[in-house]
């Protein structure tokens, strides 16, 4: 039997008459770099908010490693090693990327809520924060606010802080959109670089990317899981090519 | 036992008015506008000057009140208000805030502080008995004039092609500059009209509430608490909630004067938590 | 010329140590004390002895400057608009009230009993502020507000209703110093009283239990992705204001040896709202800068037009806002940061 990490059982959003999200079953296996692709607007976003409980589901179920998670909030899931990246930055502008990645070690080694000590005499969790930085390019930035670095480094940064969780499970909302192309590489090489244990929910547009990085992909329309299957598979798979075609044409 | 009831949708019909402009500005428009009862208070003043120092006729007094107010709403959308619509929630508490500070001040300045008395027209004043019941002329009065306010809005809002344009314009800004609709005159027109209604409640309240300076400090919860418990995606949710909060706060201050005020402060705080979104809201909200 | 590998290794070892001295320093460096703060404890002390005649409104500014402080901890760094700050406030000062006319009339013990009761005041109430909109947590502390205003007047037997509380008298502070005519010792146990707690309030604004809540205030949606208890925080925090609001509203009570019903008016908590806005929030001491402000225009004011002060009170906050917050405490940013050139060359 295959080790299911995560799972959902007939997911549903609607917002008002408009259904984001229809009846998605979906499972993700231990280890696994899974994508998820489809056209604009075909509920990919939505998808990865039920997922990290941004938003509660209409209906159906989440299981994270066998247990149901649908009702938990977002930090109990992040606490069991399940993260994600924002396909928008979502940042705090007044930080500095140190402070950013400093709380989300913090929260992980659960000394989060400590209001007694000051958060400079945790060396460790500091000098984890600085290697993290520095594994992604940003160490040089490290004391600017984040509102005033440019996008890419943002972009660099929002990733970063995912990683800062050391999550089991990491969803990745188009990470490559908006990083520098001579940077884009670098992301991508992280992210393929983490343990074979850490599966990999990956949203992505350019095809390129999604074939060589994903060894399972699940094509998203409509809000409906419309096919799914390995990269030849799904390369081959005509009907999804009609998908393509018909909303490039 | 009726008459208690009477009197408090009669009320409740004046909380109404006094509130429906908050509606907009404050649900629709989402600014946080505590200064609403100042402009009640106005309309309030410019009723009691125009009959007591000039004498002129009550049923003259309330278009002018409506007027008055209107155009001071106006001017102050334009001049003040319009650059706060996209400030952040602390921004428009102080604001308004310091502006019920200075209407409080400068109508302690001008009118004095002490309660102002409105002399009503003989065929308004005193009681009648309508099958065993007291009923207040004045009163009965109010409810007439403020229900067919209340019937004239919702026509307005839901048949005419302003307020088509005005639920556009809140619905989504963006999108409705780009169908040409001036969005920031429907936001004026609508801060005026709701501003001129809260006047025209001030000045038939006048006799109901009472007018001093601290007026709007005193009706501000409870202006807050119409908007907040009826919600703000309908006009009859705030006016439920009006009719509501004054059989309430009658019946309550009647029965149990000692806390009268504590229950209905209480009671606004549960409705806050089961329901943020409003009592009568359509379901959660999107 | 060509690189190999292992100086490649090198320098990024060396880089990385870099990065952690650099990390290090960046981070020891925002909880170091700011010459600002060294000035304005100095200038405390120094009032007391340069002007003796005027002990009466230090005094009212170090309460309130606690008062606001302890806002600051809920709006600055939680992010949570409250008008109904005064209930805390107007709690500890009856408590305190009452404690010194029934029980025990040594200071330092109402003041912690008044601490606990609206601590725990506040831990109850904050329940009601975790769901919803800044309006409906508006809503709900006006709401808690009114309430408790409302619950003293209609009190009288314990409260003394609209007449207030009086008939209290203190004893000399731990036994040792009394209050004295011209309010001298009043001075001196409310500045020691507020300066142990933003001291304390500064331990916390500097933990990562303080960073978290400017997380939380600064993307909420973000601060839950990386594991922080938004609920649990807010909790924690709104509990730790309501305390020192507590005891901002025992020194009221204390040194006045009265409490009137005055404590738990809306404009208290609109007053401290507006102070905390012009000293700047976020930095704690913008509730100290705010109170010194605040209090000398007031006074200033209510000498010039005693009765209409109010309206002028209203006019700075409407420019204020029109103006910009941002702008007009932005000077704080022009202080000197460092307290010693030494440190940074380190």
């Amino acid at each position: 039997m295959s080790d299911l990490v995560l799972e959902t059982r007939g997911l549903k959003r609607n917002f008002g008459a408009f259904v984001a999200t229809n009846d998605v079953s979906l499972k993700v296996e231990r280890g696994a770099r899974h994508a998820l692709i489809g056209p604009n607007g075909a509920g990919k976003t939505t998808l990865i908010n039920l997922l990290t409980g941004v938003i509660p589901p209409s209906e159906g179920q989440v299981f994270l490693e066998g247990d149901d998670i649908t009702s938990l909030a977002s930090f109990k899931r992040v606490k069991r090693g399940l993260t994600r990246t924002f396909q928008i930055n979502q940042l705090f502008n007044g930080f500095t990327p140190l402070e950013t990645v400093t709380l989300a070690i913090a929260e992980r080694n659960g000394i989060g809520h400590n209001l007694w000590s000051s958060i400079a005499g945790y060396g460790q969790i500091v000098e984890e924060a600085a290697e993290l930085l520095a594994r992604f390019g940003l160490a040089s930035i490290m004391g600017e606010r984040t509102v005033i670095l440019p996008y890419g480094k943002q972009r660099l940064l929002e990733i970063a802080l995912a990683f800062a969780s050391k999550p089991r499970v990491l969803l990745l909302d188009e990470p490559a959109a908006g990083v520098p192309e001579d940077e884009r590489h670098e992301v991508l090489s992280i992210v393929s670089d983490l343990p074979k244990d850490v599966t990999v929910l990956l949203i992505e547009h350019d095809m390129d990317l999604v074939f060589s990085f994903a060894s399972r992909i699940s094509v998203l329309v409509a809000g409906a899981v419309f096919a799914e299957g390995s990269v030849s598979e799904i390369s081959a798979d005509a009907r999804v090519k009609a998908v393509y075609l018909g909303e490039n044409a | 036992m009726l008459t208690i009831l009477f009197d408090g949708v009669a009320y409740g019909m004046l909380l109404f008015i006094l509130a429906c402009g908050l509606t907009v500005t404050l649900g629709l428009m989402n600014f946080i506008n505590l200064a609403h009862g100042a402009f009640a208070m106005t309309g309030g003043y410019v009723t009691v000057v125009m009959m007591n120092r000039y004498g002129i006729s009550f049923y003259w007094c309330l278009p002018a009140a409506f007027l008055i107010t209107a155009i001071l709403g106006l001017i102050l959308e334009r001049t003040l208000y319009q650059w706060l619509y996209r400030a952040d929630h602390l921004d428009q508490v102080l604001f308004s805030i310091g502006i019920v500070f200075m209407a409080v001040a400068g109508a302690d300045y001008f009118m004095g502080g002490q309660q102002q008395l409105i002399n009503l027209p003989p065929e308004l004043s005193g009681r009648m008995d309508v099958f065993g019941v007291g009923i207040g002329r004045y009163r009965l009065f109010t409810i007439v004039i403020c229900a067919v306010l209340a019937l004239a809005l919702q026509l307005i809002l839901s048949k005419t092609r302003f307020g088509s344009r005005l639920r556009a314009a809140v619905d989504d800004r963006r999108v409705a500059m780009g169908l040409g609709i001036n969005v920031p005159v429907v936001f004026a027109l609508t801060f005026a009209f709701g501003s001129g209604l809260a006047g025209l409640g001030g000045a038939m309240g006048a006799e109901i509430l009472g007018l001093e300076p601290n007026f709007p400090l005193k009706f501000m919860i409870y202006f807050l608490i119409v908007v907040s418990v009826g919600g703000t995606s309908t006009v009859s949710g705030p006016f439920l909630a009006a009719m509501l909060l004054g059989v309430a706060d009658v019946a309550g201050k009647y029965y149990v004067p000692a806390i009268g005020p504590f229950v209905i402060y209480a009671l606004m705080i549960i409705m806050l938590i089961l329901r943020p979104n409003g009592l009568f809201s359509r379901g959660a909200g999107r | 010329m060509s690189v190999l590998p292992q100086d490649i290794d090198m320098m990024a070892s060396h880089s990385t140590a870099a990065a952690h001295s650099r990390a290090d320093k960046l981070m020891k460096r925002r909880s170091r004390i700011r010459f600002y703060e060294v000035v304005i404890w100095l200038a405390a002390i120094a009032a007391y002895f340069l002007l003796p005649s005027k002990m009466l409104i230090l005094t009212e500014i170090a309460i309130l400057a606690l008062f606001a402080v302890s806002l600051d901890l809920v709006l600055g760094f939680a992010g949570i608009v409250s008008l109904g700050h005064a209930a805390f406030f107007g709690l500890g000062a009856y408590i305190a009230g009452l404690v010194a006319l029934h029980y025990v009339a040594e200071p330092v013990t109402g003041l912690v009993l008044a601490g606990l009761a609206a601590g725990i005041f506040g831990f109850l109430t904050s329940f009601l502020i975790l769901r919803g909109s800044d309006l409906t947590r508006l809503m709900t502390t006006l709401g808690i507000g009114l309430m408790m205003a409302e619950l003293a007047n209609q009190m009288a037997w314990l409260t003394g209703g609209a007449d207030g509380l009086s008939g209290f008298s203190l004893n000399p502070i731990f036994g040792l110093f009394e209050f004295d005519l011209f309010g001298k010792t009043g001075y001196v146990y409310c500045l020691v009283v507020l300066f142990i707690g933003t001291m304390i309030m500064r331990r916390i604004a500097f933990s990562p239990f303080g960073l978290s809540l400017k997380a939380i205030k600064s993307n909420p949606m973000r601060a839950g992705m990386i594991a922080v208890p938004a609920r649990k925080r807010i909790v924690t925090i709104y509990t730790i204001a309501a305390a020192f609001a507590g005891i901002a509203g025992a020194l009221l009570a204390q040194t006045t040896s009265f409490v009137s019903p005055d404590v738990l008016a809306f404009h208290r908590s609109a007053d401290v709202l507006m102070v905390l806005t012009i000293g700047g929030t976020g930095y704690l001491y913008g509730g100290v800068f705010g109170a010194v402000l605040f209090t000398l225009v007031k006074d200033w004011l209510s000498v010039v037009t005693p009765q209409y002060w109010m309206f002028w009170i209203g006019l700075i906050l409407v420019v204020l806002v029109l103006i910009g917050r941002e702008r007009l405490t932005g000077w704080i940013g022009y202080l000197p940061e460092r307290f010693s050139k030494k440190e940074d060359r380190r």
